[in-house]
């Protein structure tokens, strides 16, 4: 059973995000960074299902060094070995661009499992699963809160607006995990150790066959025109409860006219 | 002619969902609307599609589209696409929606914008507002690849009315190939939900990481049942298994814009602004004054929530007689 997990490295969520107004993305260089916690539940479901079929887990993220320490992260957790996808020429890619590049690294590897974020925790736009399933050739499932293996064929928990559905598939297949599908483990010491003979395979998109105009900014299908700050809402008023407080909301539903 | 721009017809539970319509009224009012309405569906779900300004429906009635996730939807939706080229294609935020809309813009090699609040389309060109990284950026975004441009809409974004058209059904092949059928929907479980249900609410009160835990949240139900409201939750406690998923409000959860949104023990993750900011009043009650969600308050109680929400439920049953 061997288990690709994708998942991201971001900023992490001690940090402000600023927004570099010349390129119009987030700065990210020199930034701590930290394994996106919605990637980390992807790794302990890899792990989890391993440890219970036995097989490799192997972390691939994409970004620039800083990342580093989220895939350390990864590693001290027990994923076998990781890529990092590390080349200027990718910054700026769009999720299309993101999906090839991932994509093209997966194939790299042997996978019977691919398993990913449902999104990201810094741009949750959702769509890269399966768009790599697409490239992939392998069916996606998305929002799994549960997975179960039997040989071959794989049953999912896939969250719905009314409930959850029961769906089935047959490996090789790409699974997106929601957030509260598991708690991630914390690394242990041994872990930690452990992960710092590692490996850490790195690519370039050229090593991956991608051309320049299919990643980065050169092959995003998506720009940014502008970027800024919504405009705010008016704040209001803010009290310190002094053993009032209940009574100061009804007086201002009342002003409202709610009561 | 006006640009030809398509919505992708959701069901839930067997009813066109509520973003379905008010993206129609949207496609309506900048060009031609048209839908795509996929698998099998109530007898006035084409009805309503043409109520809510369709002026054409392409239809396949097929189980395949309820049976099997993602591709045969995608497979049709792409061979329609290309053969009638419309200027965009919305789909909803949603769990179907962004799966199909992953698959597109892979396929067509054509990119998508994700978590679409506005848009304006001017000659062959789109301009998507989104409020990037959840709520406390806001960028505009355009798709400069040829064709069709995929949005993926956030509900709750624009206003459903009705502006009727005559009903123009065409009937489309179903795309049934067997590498299409490849995750099978094998079980819809519906998980019972209590009490008033947050669409369509007008009060909402709502409990994070605050509360503690689960049993507190019968506090916020009684605060719920007084003000005739219903009871939602940010992803914190629906992770932490406190309150089931379908109260979520957030980026991944539910987007609400009820009159009236009290947040108790919530500090305002950009995750949970982006599914409540709009709400016309927001009260919220946070230990931390420092709590993102007192910008966002038209009224704000720094104060230990469970002292300040009980003593408010009393003030509100003394006012009212109760």
């Amino acid at each position: 059973m061997n288990i690709v997990v994708c998942g991201k490295v971001i900023p992490a969520s001690s940090v402000t995000i600023e927004i570099d107004s010349s390129t119009k993305r987030m700065i990210r260089k020199g930034v701590t960074h930290e394994l996106d916690p919605a990637a980390a539940s992807a790794v302990e479901e890899g792990l989890r299902l391993t440890e219970k079929h036995g097989g490799t887990v192997t972390l691939i993220t994409m970004g620039i060094s800083d990342v580093t320490i989220g895939i350390r992260n990864a590693l001290a957790m027990g994923a076998t070995s990781a890529v990092h996808i590390l080349d200027d020429a990718v910054a700026g890619s769009d999720t299309l661009g993101t999906a090839k590049l991932l994509a093209a690294a997966i194939k790299k590897q042997e996978f019977d499992l691919v398993i990913c974020a449902t999104e990201s925790s810094d741009s949750y736009s959702g769509i890269v699963p399966g768009q790599i399933a697409h490239f992939l050739g392998v069916p996606p499932v998305t929002f799994a809160k549960e997975i179960a293996l039997d040989g071959s064929k794989i049953t999912i928990k896939r969250q719905s607006e009314t409930g959850y559905d029961i769906v089935e598939s047959t490996l090789p297949v790409l699974v997106a995990v929601s957030s509260g599908i598991n708690e991630p483990r914390y690394p242990q010491l041994k872990g930690i150790m452990a992960a710092k003979k590692k490996e850490i395979k790195v690519y370039t998109a050229a090593d991956l066959g991608l051309p320049a105009d299919q990643v980065g900014e050169k092959g995003a299908r998506e720009k940014v025109l502008t970027i800024g700050r919504p405009p705010k809402r008016q704040a209001g008023k803010v009290v310190t409860d002094e053993g009032e407080g209940g009574k100061q909301i009804a007086d201002f539903l009342a002003e409202i006219k709610v009561i | 002619m006006a640009d030809a721009i398509w919505v992708y017809a959701e069901l839930s539970d067997e009813r066109l969902t509520p973003t379905t319509l008010e993206m129609l009224t949207k496609a309506a009012a900048v060009g031609k609307a048209e839908a795509v309405l996929l698998g099998p569906a109530p007898e006035d779900a084409a009805q309503i599609l043409a109520q809510y300004g369709a002026s054409k429906i392409y239809r396949c009635v097929d189980p395949v589209y309820r049976d099997y996730l993602t591709l045969p939807a995608a497979e049709t939706v792409a061979g329609l696409i290309q053969k009638h080229q419309p200027a965009a294609m919305l789909f909803a935020s949603s769990y179907t929606g962004r799966d199909i809309v992953a698959n597109l813009s892979a396929r067509l090699d054509c990119g998508a914008i994700s978590d679409v609040g506005d848009f304006v389309l001017k000659d062959g060109s789109v301009e998507a507002t989104i409020p990037a990284l959840g709520a406390s950026y806001q960028n505009t975004s355009t798709l400069v690849s040829q064709g069709t441009k995929l949005l993926l809409v956030r509900p709750k974004a624009f206003e459903a009315n009705p502006n009727e058209q005559p009903q123009s059904v065409e009937e489309v092949q179903a795309a049934t190939a067997e590498a299409l059928r490849t995750v099978h929907m094998r079980e819809r479980v519906a998980v019972k939900r209590e009490g008033p249900q947050l669409d369509g609410a007008k009060t909402i009160i709502s409990g994070g990481r605050g509360l503690k835990g689960e049993e507190n949240f019968a506090m916020l139900k009684e605060l719920a049942d007084v003000l005739g409201g219903a009871v939602g939750a940010t992803r914190a406690a629906v992770d932490a298994g406190w309150v089931p998923y379908a109260m979520q409000i957030g980026q991944t959860g539910k987007t609400v814009k009820p009159d009236l949104y009290i947040a108790c023990g919530i500090s305002g993750a950009v995750q949970h602004l982006s599914g409540m900011k709009t709400s016309k009043f927001i009260i919220s009650i946070n230990k931390d004054p420092e709590a993102p969600i007192f910008q966002y308050s038209d009224f704000g109680v720094v104060g230990d929530v469970f002292k300040v929400v009980p003593q408010l439920i009393e003030e509100i049953k003394k006012r009212k007689g109760v």
